[in-house]
């Protein structure tokens, strides 16, 4: 009660408290949880609030409070138990984990989950710093990233993370920072060398400008001066950041192929080679500037080139990273539940593993206790968790966001769904397609023939002015680079792939996005495909047997019972729909492969299946009801020794958006067929009911690579769309194949395009993103021959100073990358149902 | 005019230092964060431990 008049005390100075002092979530009414800062009571909404803001308080940290400019997240307000951290303290595992630092220090980069404002860095840096041991702390806020230095005789890394832990933070440690170092180097690499080159040019025109605006009033003197001014400066610029296209321009000669360095390496090494022999001789024009600043503005397209590659793989490098490196295996799993940190190298199938929550699932597996949600985002698109329980499988990579799991591993190491996945984006990306063969071909060819004409140029020229003829020839060379070909097309195609990826959708053959685009048959299969796949329960009917009738629910009851152990999506739906307050117990349970299943509940015997199997049990002729049953749906009967119990008819539902992918593909101008091994009347009946005009059903997997071929004489390019097990022949076939991905079968799928959300909307995504990045392509090769039909012609009647011809080539592949780039911007906000809640509250 | 026979090789010493300066600069990650210690300013360390 006490807490209550405290609280009125309060409000009378500040309005009344209606949210957590901590999380800014609206109180309970029955809410009395409360913390002391500078003698003010403010309310909390839970224990978990509460604990964390009490350990604040307590280490002296209150002007987080004062400072902080965003309210902490939800999630991680609910305490970790100590105990979960006696995982990490395990010897091997903190040596696993982090690096010798010298003497007894030893470091280890942590990742800290839960940061949103500045106040929080402060607060963790200061709690971490407090702590006897704690050598030094160094938190970057921009990457939520911490290096933590510790006496080892004085404190472990169990300590630390549960300090973290108890102000309301999770911390875990980063054990693959190795694989990020080699994108960051590569990275730093180029803006050192774009930083070089663009600090030359401004330099090299501070000190050449005053030679252009004095126009040879300049003493030959100082002149002189400047030009080996800029000479020093240059040297830097030609050695350092133009040195990878002398060296592509090198690989390129001794392989007897013409890239696109071969002209700029030549174009720089002419320019930078006569103005040095100018200098030297004091006399002929110098031409640094020019040198300079056409190696910055290339740098400068090239470092946006990469930019967006590295955003194209950054999902796939996400993924690698999503495997955790510990596992926590129970060692006598289920006669004690002590559980020992391993490395993931070091489980084997079969082996029970603990999965806490916010822990990445350590390898393929099935869970066999607890119940939870699990985020497969990364794998999926999908951004909503997915309910979790025994039974259920589980992909290694995704996240537990709900509860703890503990999971029987099925598959480790390179057998896994994450593992198929990464081999299968590396096969795409090694996988020159099509369009950019043709368009390094034509780029090889388009160079000889810049070449033959930058040597008739220097010719005609040399006839002509032979003082002109060199500066027109290099800007000959310099003004045609063909980075439109060569640079933009693979940039293109890299953030239409990364944009999809985004989607759920995974592009595994380079020729996928083009034959995607440019599909005009799309051949669906229909169980798995345009179904769910997963039998629905539409109809229980009690029928009268020969002692009485039963109630609805007391037949669910009956059959859930006897399908309770079944692996079969029949007991799956059983078991969802019978009541939850009825369990019933049964005996001698058997099951019949094919047919059914029978056991004893109470004192009866049942069976469970196909209506002749359960005849032979109960020994009646077939109801009636069965009769008025539809073609379209599955029968299930139920009898005793007595009679008939009941009838149970399920269907197969329709995936949602199927509707949907069907009416707009065909107004995409795409036809749109379905073909399928079920019976014709089912397969009828979706066609009618989906709209699609072409249907047939019966098809063996025979049938349906000959429909595929039939269609292919014709002149379709055929697309064909199957759960990727049944139709293998008819996806092999076909120009593209697309496949229902999920979990288990990724790794084996020898599909071109793998819809791993398992939405059939994601199929319309990637239809467009294909068309979008083949639109993309051509306007830039439009665009590349427009400019060099115009730009060379020009550069070669001596109109263009090679000045102009760098920035001009240079601002050509700037605007054919920019192109490219639009198509990662079709990534979908990653924004989830649940978090826009949260927001919601908050505010 | 003869001062710029002092002032160009200058600017290219200075040009050069800078260079250096910079590379220092970022190879001690002075850049890795831009945000943080902007923040970490306002905080008054020395509240720290008197509760």
């Amino acid at each position: 009660m006490d807490t209550v008049v405290l609280n009125a005390a309060a409000s009378a100075a500040v309005p009344a408290q209606t949210e957590c002092y901590h999380c800014g979530l609206l109180l309970p009414h029955d809410a009395h949880f409360v913390v002391a800062i500078d003698g003010v009571e403010h309310a909390l909404c839970c224990a978990g609030c509460q604990a964390v803001a009490r350990t604040i308080v307590e280490h002296g940290l209150t002007s987080y409070y004062r400072h902080r400019s965003a309210l902490p997240s939800r999630e991680e307000t609910v305490p970790q138990t100590v105990r979960d951290l006696a995982a990490y303290a395990v010897p091997e595992v903190e040596r696993a984990l982090s690096r010798d630092a010298g003497g007894n220090a030893r470091e280890a980069a942590l990742m800290l989950e839960g940061i949103t404002c500045a106040a929080c860095v402060w607060l963790i840096e200061q709690r971490l710093q407090n702590m006897p041991g704690v050598l030094g702390v160094d938190i970057n806020y921009a990457t939520h990233r911490a290096q933590v230095r510790w006496d080892a005789r004085r404190t472990r890394l169990a300590a630390i993370l549960e300090a973290v832990m108890a102000i309301g933070y999770r911390a875990h440690p980063y054990d693959s920072a190795r694989a990020e170092q080699a994108r960051r180097s590569e990275r730093d690499r180029a803006l050192w060398r774009l930083f070089v080159a663009g600090f030359g040019m401004m330099q090299v025109m501070m000190y050449l400008v005053p030679v252009y605006l004095t126009d040879g009033e300049m003493s030959p003197d100082i002149e002189q001066l400047m030009r080996i001014a800029s000479l020093i400066l240059t040297l830097p610029v030609v050695l350092f950041s133009a040195a990878p296209f002398f060296a592509g321009a090198w690989r390129d000669a001794r392989a007897r192929h013409l890239g696109m360095d071969v002209p700029i390496a030549l174009g720089i090494g002419t320019a930078f080679a006569a103005s040095v022999v100018a200098t030297v001789a004091g006399s002929g024009q110098v031409y640094f500037d020019s040198v300079t600043m056409f190696v910055f503005l290339l740098l400068a397209a090239r470092f946006l080139e990469m930019t967006a590659r590295t955003r194209a793989v950054i999902t796939q490098e996400q993924l690698a990273q999503q495997a955790p490196a510990v596992a926590e295996r129970f060692a006598e799993w289920p006669a004690s539940d002590l559980a020992e940190m391993v490395s993931v190298s070091r489980l084997r199938v079969g082996d029970h593993v603990r999965v806490r929550p916010g822990a990445a699932v350590p390898a393929d597996g099935m869970v066999v206790g607890g119940a939870s949600e699990i985020d497969e985002s990364l794998l999926t698109g999908e951004s909503r968790p997915l309910p979790k329980r025994a039974g259920d499988d589980l992909t290694g990579g995704s996240l537990n966001v709900g509860n703890p799991l503990v999971m029987r591993v099925t598959r480790v190491g390179a057998d896994t769904a994450l593992a198929g996945i990464l081999r299968l984006l590396d096969r795409a990306a090694g996988d020159k397609p099509r369009i950019a063969r043709v368009a390094d071909r034509v780029a090889q060819n388009f160079v000889l023939a810049l070449l033959v004409i930058a040597a008739v140029v220097a010719v005609v020229w040399h006839q002509l002015d032979p003082s002109r003829a060199l500066w027109v020839t290099v800007a000959v060379l310099v003004v045609s680079c063909p980075c439109a070909l060569s640079l933009a097309t693979p940039a293109a195609l890299a953030a239409a792939t990364g944009a999809l990826h985004a989607h759920g959708v995974l592009i595994t053959r380079g020729d996928a996005l083009e034959n995607l685009a440019r599909a005009t048959h799309f051949v669906f299969d229909k169980t798995g495909t345009l179904t769910t796949g997963a039998m629905q329960l539409i109809g229980v009917t009690p029928l009268a047997g020969n002692i009485r009738e039963r109630t609805r629910a007391e037949c669910l009851a009956l059959a859930a019972a006897l399908e309770a152990g079944s692996g079969h999506p029949l007991a799956h739906a059983l078991i969802a729909a019978a009541p939850a307050s009825v369990r019933h117990r049964c005996t001698e349970c058997k099951h019949f492969a094919g047919s059914g299943v029978e056991a004893v509940v109470g004192n009866t015997r049942l069976r469970l299946g196909a209506p002749g199997f359960v005849a032979e049990l109960c020994g009646q002729p077939l109801p009636r009801e069965l009769a008025t049953v539809a073609h379209d749906v599955t029968a299930v009967m139920l009898g005793d020794e007595q009679g008939w119990v009941a009838l149970f008819t399920f269907t197969d539902p329709l995936r949602p958006h199927a509707r949907t992918v069907v009416r707009q593909l065909a107004q995409l101008g795409k036809h749109v067929h379905l073909l399928s091994g079920d019976r014709p009347e089912i397969v009828r009946h979706i066609a009618r009911e989906l709209g699609i005009a072409a249907a047939h059903g019966g098809a063996t997997p025979r049938d349906k690579l000959d429909y595929v071929r039939r269609l292919q004489l014709d002149g379709a390019i055929v697309a064909m769309v199957g759960d990727g097990v049944n139709d293998a022949a008819g996806l092999a076939a076909a120009q593209v194949s697309i496949a229902m991905g999920s979990g288990a079968d990724i790794a084996c799928s020898a599909s071109d395009v793998i819809l791993l959300s398992g939405r059939l909307d994601a199929l319309l995504a990637a239809v467009r993103t294909a068309r979008a990045a083949l639109r993309v392509i051509r306007q830039n090769l439009a665009w590349a021959f427009a400019y060099n039909l115009v730009a060379i012609p020009l550069a070669a009647c001596g109109y263009v100073t090679p000045l102009i011809a760098g920035a001009g080539m240079a601002a050509s592949s700037m605007l054919v990358v920019a192109n490219a780039l639009r198509l990662l911007r079709r990534a979908p906000p990653r924004t989830t149902p649940v978090s826009a809640t949260v927001t919601v509250a908050v505010n | 005019m003869e001062i710029v026979y002092l002032l160009v090789p200058l600017s290219l010493v200075l040009v050069f230092l800078i260079g250096a300066v910079f590379f220092w600069a970022v190879r001690r990650g002075q850049y890795d964060d831009l945000e943080g210690p902007a923040h970490r300013i306002l905080m008054d360390d020395d509240r720290t431990g008197s509760g």
